[in-house]
């Protein structure tokens, strides 16, 4: 294998294994404040889903012969990243509906490609994670539903989430092909099938009805529809916006990174257990056979 | 690479259904078999993806060396008479 290919390879997977995991951190923060218990039990459900998103593509990034422990280590000193995504706090709960219908329907569009890349491992890993993806996008919009079809404060809190999310989402597809450092060579060893502004325009032709179907407004006022060509045309996108998030000037990233160490930093003590007990076990069994 | 000591690497194997193979899900790390175990049915089988699972610890397995593919495979492929295709029976002749 390539040296390059393997690199770039560890890059992208364990910067998508990374992303997985932070991207817990918002929606955990809405799991106690459910309005129902079903709405309760389906977020859990999606959390725990993105927990295995993370452990699949974590384990095929290992077999490229990397340790696990080195790439958490790089995501704690920064010098990998995750999704800038989810520097973006949740503030209400129509905000996991407008997650799980913009945020993770970004993120199947990118990743429905990657199910025939040309690494093995992580191509098995994406079909996987794909069939449980198209369950979070519904209980999202099934949230978003419900509260465009709501009170008054209902409808305003989910047209805040939609006016919040949108241009985030837009930008999940990453900069356009020009711009992109990696996207040319990326499509040669056919890691990447699509370029992101190609991914950018097909997932904002699908949402855009979703979006008129709920009632609500797409936040983009030079939003047209081009009757010759049959696409949505969107209006700018902030790449400053965008470039400053990456470097760790959003809102949460901070607090992103202090949860991911505390949690992993607190979990020690109970990885280190858990070897000592499995240690002892053994010890004892070896010791009955013997006697 | 780090010099801590870490939970070991296990090859998950899930079957899906009675009747038929158990097949290779993909991979984590636990600190003995039991856990791994545990492990492999929350992460591999939350969508009644299984009956049963094996796990084996990655390091047990012994792989064929991709270099050899040549050498290990390549002598099966002018044995055409080991299929049932290679020989060619009158019509008249049924149920074979
Ligand atoms: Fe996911
Ligand atoms: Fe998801």
């Amino acid at each position: 294998m390539p040296d390059a290919y393997r690199k770039t390879l560890i890059r992208q997977i364990s910067q998508h294994a990374h992303s997985e995991i932070v991207g817990m951190l918002p929606e955990a923060n809405w799991i106690t404040r459910a309005p129902s218990l079903t709405r309760k039990v389906a977020l859990l459900a999606k959390v725990q889903d993105e927990a295995g998103h993370g452990l699949y593509l974590y384990s095929s990034c290992e077999t490229l012969g990397i340790e696990r422990d080195d790439t958490i280590e790089d995501l704690h000193s920064g010098k990998a990243k995750y999704s800038s995504i989810f520097n973006y706090p949740t503030l209400t709960w129509a905000d996991i509906g407008a997650i799980g219908w913009l945020v993770d329907g970004a993120a199947i569009m990118n990743q429905v490609p990657l199910c025939r890349c040309s690494y093995g491992p992580y191509s098995r890993a994406m079909i996987r994670v794909c069939k449980e993806e198209s369950f979070h996008q519904r209980q999202g919009f099934s949230i978003m539903l419900k509260m465009a079809n709501g009170t008054a404060e209902q409808k305003r809190m989910a047209q805040d989430a939609i006016n919040r999310w949108w241009w985030p989402a837009l930008k999940m597809f990453g900069p356009s092909d020009s711009d992109s450092e990696h996207s040319a060579q990326s499509m040669k060893w056919k890691i990447k099938r699509f370029s992101n502004d190609e991914l950018r325009q097909r997932f904002l032709d699908m949402t855009v009805p979703q979006c008129h179907l709920l009632g609500c407004e797409v936040p983009d006022p030079d939003l047209k529809f081009n009757e010759s060509t049959g696409h949505w045309e969107m209006g700018e996108i902030d790449w400053e916006e965008f470039w400053n998030v990456v470097k760790g000037k959003g809102k949460c990233n901070r607090q992103r990174l202090k949860a991911r160490k505390g949690a992993y930093d607190k979990g020690e003590w109970v990885r280190d257990a858990a070897l000592a007990y499995a240690e002892k076990k053994r010890q004892r069994k070896a010791a009955s056979v013997a006697a | 690479m780090s010099n801590k000591k870490n939970w070991p690497l296990w090859e998950v194997f899930v079957r899906s259904k009675a009747g038929l193979n158990h097949r290779h899900s993909g991979s984590l790390h636990a600190a003995d078999a039991e856990m791994a175990l545990e492990m492999a049915r929350d992460v591999y089988t939350r969508r009644s993806e299984g009956v049963s699972i094996w796990v084996v610890e990655s390091k047990s397995i012994k792989a064929s060396d991709p270099d050899n593919k040549d050498s290990l495979f390549e002598p099966a492929n002018d044995k055409i008479y080991r299929h049932p295709t290679f020989y060619d029976l009158p019509d008249e002749v049924k149920h074979m």
